[in-house]
């Protein structure tokens, strides 16, 4: 089987699973409670794994490291505690087009509730965004702008240091999704200087149900939580309750053990492995995949070949249904990924409804990609396009 | 390996019947797959016994939705408009001679939906 759809989930290493199976075989009990041993593991490798990811993240502090379920629970944590407290009427917030629906609908959400208005930045003519895209739709009244490191369905690598900047020094704060960069590039919160930072495990090696938001400490001070349960608070009255610090004040809830000290591992296999030698070996995949897939005559959307992008290609057979490619790719033993991918506005930018898409994972081989084209000749004679 | 996509239902994909719009309109319905995002829309002529007499779809799709909708309404085509409240799943995937997973059911009854829609909009 080849396996082309890592940007929608990873295929997990066996140290991965194994750190799964040593929390629930050896470690199994609940964190911050029970004073006895077993318990006092079991923190103390929920909080290791804390640590581990701050890290991996160069973060100043592990306390800016939260568990969440995954990107999508991370981006409506922000919106609903921070935004509900510092969006008002008239305020602005940005996203760009190439956004993950889970980093737009939250926001759409949110300025819907407060009478904000919903901005967009727009790629220019060569598929690409840039800071004057950016800086021309900023204003005094622009709160928040979110955007994604790299465009699941594009591969776009927005020049998110650049784009920070640029809105900090509007007075904005900014989320980064970096659901599909962080198994691929380097990240480092201080260099980069966004507010947040959300990404899920499961597409970086890592196991599902977890996921991190990375808030700056000044950040997260001042933000309230909301969601409110066992494990955040300090001291709790019939009438009302205080917080602890963060991060604990936004883990209400037992948070996924488990899953954290596993995904701590994966972020630990990806330094082993190296980022610099992962980015290297995908943009050669990559770059690979485009020459080919370009030789077959498909239509590459995203920007364009001269410009670096992740490894994520989405593209259309002329005549071709991206359902029918992928069903009749699929039967064959290929995996590849079609419809909108979740970033419907992008597709509608394009002018299409759907596309096929491929993604590549540090297993991946450019025999995969050989496999593809073979497989899509034989697609396109069985569809006689 | 599959029947799926076998000679017939490739014909139907690329040169569907009734594919278009009608000049008068008794009764009009449309609806999108959640999954891609592809429209269909149908529209019917009715006579005065609610038969009908003329029939048509329009929109983007794969090749599945495409030959369901045409081999769907080459089916439809004189008979009673009553005929759309007996239509299931079953028969549609009868009329198309193959079955599929729960992914692709979605597009080969994406016409069936809008039938249900349309059947529905005479109660009202």
């Amino acid at each position: 089987m080849v396996y082309l759809d890592t940007a929608a989930t990873s295929h997990k290493p066996r140290e991965v699973l194994k750190e799964l199976g040593r929390f629930y075989g050896h470690l199994n009990s609940n964190i911050h409670r029970g004073l006895y041993p077993l318990s006092e593991k079991a923190t103390e490798a929920f909080e290791g794994a804390r640590s581990q990811i701050a890290r991996f993240l160069n973060a100043r502090f592990s306390r800016e490291v939260i568990f969440t379920k995954g990107t999508t629970e991370a981006v409506n944590m922000v919106a609903l505690s921070w935004g509900e407290t510092h969006i008002e009427s008239g305020d602005e917030i940005v996203v760009t087009v190439l956004e993950h629906h889970s980093n737009l609908v939250p926001w759409q959400q949110l300025a819907g509730r407060k009478g904000a208005t919903l901005k967009t930045v727009r790629p220019d003519e060569k598929g690409f965004i840039d800071v004057e895209n950016l800086r021309s739709l900023l204003s005094e009244r622009t709160k928040l702008v979110a955007l994604a490191h790299i465009s699941n369905a594009a591969g776009t690598i927005l020049p998110v240091k650049q784009l920070t900047r640029a809105a900090q020094a509007a007075g904005a704060r900014v989320l980064v999704d970096a659901a599909q960069s962080v198994a691929h590039l380097s990240i480092d919160v201080q260099d980069l200087g966004a507010d947040w930072l959300v990404f899920s495990g499961h597409k970086m090696y890592g196991p599902t149900g977890v996921g991190v938001l990375y808030g700056r400490e000044e950040v997260l001070q001042a933000t309230e939580p909301c969601f409110f349960g066992g494990g955040m608070i300090r001291e709790v009255t019939l009438s009302k309750s205080r917080w602890s610090e963060s991060p604990y004040k936004f883990e209400a809830g037992t948070p996924p053990l488990a899953e954290a000290a596993a995904l701590a591992r994966a972020t630990e296999l990806i330094e082993r492995w190296g980022r610099e030698k992962i980015a290297l070996w995908e943009e050669e995949l990559t770059e690979y995949a485009l020459q080919e897939l370009f030789a077959l005559g498909v239509r590459v959307w995203g920007p364009p070949v001269n410009i670096k992008r992740g490894p994520v290609v989405s593209f259309t057979l002329p005549g071709a249904h991206p359902h029918d490619v992928a069903h009749l790719a699929g039967e064959r033993g290929v995996c590849l990924r079609a419809g909108h991918h979740c970033a419907e506005p992008l597709h509608r930018e394009w002018g299409i409804t759907a596309s096929c898409r491929i993604s590549f994972g540090v297993y991946n081989q450019s025999a995969d990609v050989d496999r593809l084209i073979e497989v899509l000749k034989e697609v396109k004679k069985t569809l006689r396009v | 390996m599959t029947d799926l996509y076998r000679e017939e239902i490739l014909d139907h994909y690329h040169y569907p019947n009734n594919y278009g719009r009608l000049k008068q309109v008794d009764r009009e319905g449309s609806e999108s797959n959640p999954m891609c995002g592809d429209r269909q829309t149908w529209q019917f002529k009715l006579d005065g016994d609610g038969v009908i007499s003329e029939i048509s779809f329009t929109g983007e799709g794969c090749a599945l939705s495409i030959a369901s909708a045409s081999i769907l309404s080459e089916y439809l085509k004189g008979k009673k408009i009553d005929a759309l409240g007996k239509l299931d799943a079953e028969q549609v995937f009868d009329l198309l001679g193959f079955r599929t997973g729960p992914a692709r059911a979605k597009c080969v009854l994406l016409p069936l939906e809008v039938l249900r829609q349309m059947n529905d909009q005479k109660h009202q």
